[in-house]
């Protein structure tokens, strides 16, 4: 069995051997950037085609210099992205909020006053989410339509709620496990009330914790493809599915196509890149910090 | 940032279970936080299941409106038959061991890269992370027709010649483009490994002999293991389930040589409307999923830290 601690947030120093040292340190740093420069080269070249005439976006030899045109953004937003995208923000943050007030006080009680069966349920979340999609694709389309709530955009913020609540209680769990019990029972011998321990105590200290949990859940409900394609169409169809409709509609149009998954993929990126730190404890369900 | 993986067998309670029982209110008290998510988790998710159940056993194309009739396994009988299921249970395990397998060792080969400090660092980081965080769909989109296109396609266009990479080699491009949106996944939980490692052991390797590649495998690879098994694990539950890059790509083709399971099964109910079938399908791969899981549940249990309750 394996713990994870933190050993104390002094900055490690760097070890003779990994300073950069001559003419191995540059090549290794040369290598290090090379490598950095080639995965991000396709998303480079998504924003540059997204600048371009079609003329240039389909070119054979590839255009690198051409004047920046903006007809791909003007034209995606033509064709009525906003809707698309208001689902998508109406989908995502609703269903994260849902998700935050579902999952702290769940991992609560799996963490500092626990259920006697704490680790049993602990285990059923984490099962759910191993569960395939798939298989209950047909039961909730079946269900959606009979209740008369497909293409809905209430359907989705549901779905995205189930689909993310197991890795929250899960990463929540695992910054309330930081809270230092001494504080909680020197509050209650304090005679603080319950809401003013959670209010003073445990929220100031798991705050990074939820914006970590909140971002995450996010990112997985922006980016949803299988449910939204198969459960909503004009009316509740979030950004992947303008994407996919502006390909098969009207033939390819490349700079467009670009300039579209540029707008779709901006937030996510922009959220990540911030909060890079709070990303790797979240992805791994709090497992790393 | 120094992150640090402590490993030993079993992870003792960080504090004793409390011994006292207790009252039947208490217990409801401390239930009570939990019963909405609980409750909500139950619903959403358990009672599809059943009506899949249910479905599974019934003949029933949507086609054919009015000719709904119980046959029992029957489904069961077609499906385990099916050439086509086989082809893409095939498909899944390949498409899902492949792209694990490439992103993880990609991840470590990056996580070493970044584990100096260099010009740059945090800009390589914030480059590398970027494939991530672009939405699937549109990284799927973007790979088709801006990146393997026969005519204008990048890869032609730098390399020349006018492979169509995605008719000539299937699975690989579909690999090759999930490769580059989890290789930076991988390689974060790798470097928060890497960076927890502590120098006094590196340091003792050194001083008794060891050149860097044996203080490589001899140290750093096994500290590193629950890192890799973690990475691997997750990106497992993630990737098996693969239906954007598919769908996009290559439309499980062509023939079935790149329908994976949530592809196939997808057809089934949305081409083809054999809903009994398809529920069947999903009974099955739900099952082969428990299986699976019992598993790898067994290995998250040693993963995260299961100390004993407050």
């Amino acid at each position: 069995m394996t713990t994870l601690t933190r050993h104390g947030s002094r900055r490690r120093p760097t070890s003779p051997a990994r300073r950069a040292n001559g003419v191995r340190g540059a090549a290794w740093t040369t290598l290090a950037w090379l490598a950095g420069l080639l995965f991000f080269l396709p998303v480079l070249w998504m924003v540059l085609t997204g600048f371009k005439r079609e003329v240039d976006a389909a070119s054979n030899p590839p255009t690198w210099f051409f004047t920046p045109v903006l007809d791909g953004y003007r034209q995606v937003f033509d064709r009525d992205l906003t809707p698309y995208l208001l689902n998508s923000v109406t989908a995502s943050l609703v269903s994260t909020l849902l998700v935050l007030l579902l999952a702290t006080p769940a991992a609560y009680a799996l963490s500092i006053r626990p259920v006697a069966k704490w680790r049993d349920v602990l285990f059923f979340f984490i099962s759910t989410k191993m569960l395939p999609a798939v298989a209950a694709l047909l039961p909730i389309y079946l269900l959606v339509k009979q209740l008369g709530m497909l293409d809905n955009v209430w359907t989705m913020v549901v779905l995205y709620t189930s689909m993310n609540l197991p890795l929250a209680v899960w990463m929540m769990r695992s910054f309330l496990l930081e809270v230092p019990s001494a504080l909680i029972e020197a509050a209650a011998m304090d005679g603080a009330s319950l809401t003013v321990t959670i209010r003073r105590i445990l929220l100031p200290i798991v705050a990074p914790g939820l914006a970590a949990t909140a971002l995450i859940c996010f990112i997985f409900s922006w980016n949803e493809f299988f449910f939204a394609v198969n459960l909503t169409a004009t009316r509740a169809g979030t950004s992947p599915i303008f994407l996919v409709g502006f390909v098969t509609s009207e033939g390819l149009f490349l700079a467009r196509l670009c300039a579209a998954a540029t707008i779709v993929s901006l937030p996510v990126v922009l959220a990540g890149w911030i909060a890079q730190k709070q990303l790797v404890r979240g992805l791994s369900m709090g497992a790393v910090k | 940032m120094t992150r640090t993986i402590t490993a030993g067998a079993g992870a003792p309670p960080r504090r004793a279970v409390r011994p006292v029982p207790l009252g039947a209110r208490q217990r409801w008290t401390r239930r009570a936080p939990l019963l909405p998510a609980l409750t909500f988790a139950i619903v959403v998710t358990q009672i599809p299941f059943l009506v899949t159940l249910y479905l599974s056993t019934l003949d029933w194309n949507a086609l054919r409106p009015g000719r709904r009739a119980f046959i029992g396994l029957a489904n069961y009988g077609e499906v385990l038959t099916d050439a086509r299921l086989r082809a893409a249970l095939l498909n899944t395990v390949l498409l899902t061991a492949a792209s694990v397998v490439v992103s993880v060792l990609l991840g470590l080969g990056l996580a070493i890269l970044l584990d100096r400090r260099f010009p740059g660092r945090g800009v390589v980081r914030t480059l590398l992370i970027t494939p991530f965080l672009v939405m699937p769909m549109a990284a799927a989109l973007l790979w088709k027709h801006a990146i393997y296109n026969p005519s204008y396609g990048l890869i032609n266009g730098i390399a020349g010649g006018s492979t169509d990479w995605v008719s000539q080699y299937p699975m690989i491009s579909v690999v090759t483009t999930l490769v580059w949106q989890w290789t930076p996944f991988m390689m974060l939980i790798i470097l928060a490994g890497l960076q927890g490692q502590s120098l006094e052991t590196l340091e003792a390797a050194r001083v008794d002999g060891a050149g860097p590649w044996q203080t490589f495998t001899r140290v750093t690879l096994p500290y590193l293991r629950p890192y890799l098994e973690l990475g691997a694990l997750l990106g497992s539950i993630y990737l098996v389930q693969t239906f954007d890059a598919v769908f996009t790509i290559t439309q499980g083709g062509p023939g079935t040589a790149t329908t994976n399971l949530p592809y196939e099964i997808y057809l089934t109910t949305f081409r083809k409307f054999e809903y009994g079938e398809a529920a069947a399908a999903g009974v099955v791969v739900v099952i082969g999923t428990i299986v699976v899981a019992t598993f790898a549940l067994r290995v998250i249990s040693s993963l995260f830290r299961m100390e004993g309750a407050r």
